[in-house]
């Protein structure tokens, strides 16, 4: 074990990592790999009947296809809302920077009851888009409302601080080559944030794949049309049907699993980019 | 005579060179404002307005009712437990990782922040696997009559799990960046581990230990789908605030379930207010990302 550790003057390292590894343990790894161990129960066509039955697959359509347009919308609003705030001077401006966070503040419930109140026929916004003929609350359409508030912050938030460091030497020596504004954005500032866009574009799509808690109040919940992958986990469970409850969250894991890495590689990535810009 | 290169003299009303104009600039701050509108402010203010709109009387006595008690009185004490059993866990992850240098540490990290990214539901179901009924411990726990699924303490094991990364997260990269030295110095000065702790490194973190405990809490006091599966819905005994908000509006008694809903976008709102307070001390902005599910 001598190389495990380089030495140290500090003392608690083993109690430190001790206390560590047995709270993760006990508290996230035993239980993650309890939904694994049961799935081994399963055989593997018994597996592959539940997570791919024809109502399980419409649910990973709305729930990939939703989750992808919200996160594009936030990587679009994201960057153009994280641009104003960091180059712009107007009233108000840190009121609307600070409640930027509110999605990750909100508890989803409450996210989920107000947005429903505002897309229904009679709601605020809601009476404006049904004479269009846009229906919005309980259809797949308000199933992407939701995951556009949940999924606000992520894209502002990592694309503002890489926006705030970039240099402005960079866009003056752009200009004095003779490159207009638009010129020196799309060569010179949108390279250099554009992992930070992209891993914005991640966190936010990852959440909103998990998300259970806003989207259930606006979705309708029905069958094949608007009913998401975790609230089929729910039902599942309500109808005792554990072995099925948890081949779909398998799934639901291994793909959280998959995307956590992608985001740690965007960020590492998105990290060597501005380092290397400086 | 030397040429001397001054700065040119910029003419008043001409944008500099790095700069846009104001034709570019107030349609791309109104266009920003209009989603933020859309998506964040109008939600936030329809919160507070259909919580009023029956009145006061109603609203007061919506969250006064006995089951509206007990639920604030059950998100407390979840919120009561696993904080601090969070803070513990996020000061020793951090001293580990922040300040000793050992194999497997990246793994660790990564493995600190899981349960971000895993769905709330299937963080409240994996609790299930293990001590429901049909679950590893169910038979022997009901031998013994513990409840501990759609009981209060599934409720506190479900809150703990999706809060576990806040305070770790929050310290880790702060510690990172304060290194050792200090606390190096403190041992060669004669000062015992608890004493280097508590008047070397605590001060220095406290900022940083704060914001982690304000995020922390709030997605304690907020959590919606792990709780949902794991407390079965008891009303006036296993029912957080997120849950009875859910009851009362699956009861279309909308008013109530938006006067109780009220309190948690009040808790929001001081949690942002502390968040900002926190952030303009320490000059900088420590990592938010994902506070609620």
């Amino acid at each position: 074990m001598g190389t495990f550790r380089q030495h140290s003057v500090l003392p608690g390292f083993n109690l430190a990592l001790g206390f560590t590894l047995l709270y993760l343990s006990l508290m996230v790894l035993i239980p993650i790999s309890a939904a694994f161990v049961r799935t081994a129960e399963l055989t593997l066509p018994e597996f592959w009947n539940v997570v791919m039955t024809p109502r399980v697959l419409a649910s990973y359509r709305l729930t990939f296809g939703a989750s992808f347009a919200a996160a594009l919308v936030n990587a679009i609003f994201g960057l153009l809302v994280a641009w104003v705030l960091v180059r712009y001077h107007f009233p108000g401006k840190k009121l609307i920077d600070a409640l930027v966070d509110l999605p990750f503040a909100l508890p989803t419930a409450v996210a989920g009851i107000a947005l429903t109140a505002l897309y229904a026929g009679n709601g605020w916004i809601g009476q404006y888009l049904e004479p269009l003929g846009l229906k919005v609350a309980f259809t797949p359409a308000g199933v992407f409302v939701a995951l556009t508030f949940i999924g606000l912050p992520f894209v502002v938030r990592t694309v503002q601080p890489v926006l705030e460091d970039l240099e402005p030497e960079l866009e003056e020596a752009a200009a004095t080559l003779g490159a207009n504004r638009l010129q020196t954005f799309l060569r010179v500032i949108f390279p250099a944030i554009f992992p930070a866009v992209i891993t914005g574009f991640a966190l936010a799509f990852a959440r909103a794949i998990g998300e259970y808690g806003s989207v259930i109040f606006i979705a309708g919940n029905m069958p094949m049309i608007s009913e998401i992958t975790p609230l089929l986990i729910i039902t599942k469970l309500e109808q005792y049907d554990y072995a099925g409850a948890t081949a779909l969250a398998v799934v639901m894991l291994v793909i959280s699993f998959v995307l956590l890495l992608i985001i740690n590689l965007l960020q590492w990535w998105s990290r060597s980019r501005s380092s290397s810009s400086v | 005579m030397t040429a001397i290169a001054l700065p040119l003299p910029v003419p008043s009303g001409r944008v500099r060179p790095i700069e846009e104009s104001a034709w570019v600039r107030r349609p791309l701050i109104g266009l920003a404002l209009v989603f933020l509108t859309l998506f964040l402010f109008i939600p936030l203010i329809s919160v507070f307005y259909e919580a009023l709109r029956k009145g006061w009387d109603v609203y007061i006595a919506a969250i006064t009712e006995p089951d509206a008690v007990s639920a604030i009185q059950l998100t407390l004490t979840a919120a009561a437990i696993a904080v601090p059993l969070n803070l513990v866990f996020g000061v020793a992850a951090a001293w580990a990782v922040a300040k000793f240098e050992f194999r497997g540490k990246n793994l660790l990290v990564t493995l600190i922040d899981l349960p971000f990214s895993v769905s709330p539901v299937v963080s409240g179901l994996i609790y299930v696997l293990i001590f429901g009924l049909q679950g590893w411990l169910g038979p022997w726990l009901a031998e013994q009559d513990i409840k501990i699924i759609f009981a209060v303490p599934g409720i506190v094991l479900a809150t703990i799990f999706v809060t576990v990364p806040f305070i770790a997260r929050e310290l880790i990269p702060l510690m990172q960046s304060q290194g050792a030295e200090e606390e190096e110095a403190a041992v060669v000065l004669g000062a015992n581990g608890w004493q280097i702790f508590f008047r070397v490194t605590l001060p220095n973190i406290k900022w940083g230990l704060l914001y982690g405990v304000i995020l922390c809490n709030a997605r304690a006091m907020g959590e919606f789908g792990a709780v949902s599966v794991v407390s079965g819905h008891i009303r006036g005994s296993t029912n957080t605030l997120p849950l009875h908000v859910e009851i009362l509006y699956n009861e279309y008694n909308f008013a109530a379930a938006f006067a109780v809903a009220s309190l948690l976008a009040l808790l929001a709102l001081v949690t942002l207010a502390l968040k900002t307070i926190i952030e303009s001390k320490t000059g900088e902005k420590p990592e938010t990302t994902g506070i609620q599910e």
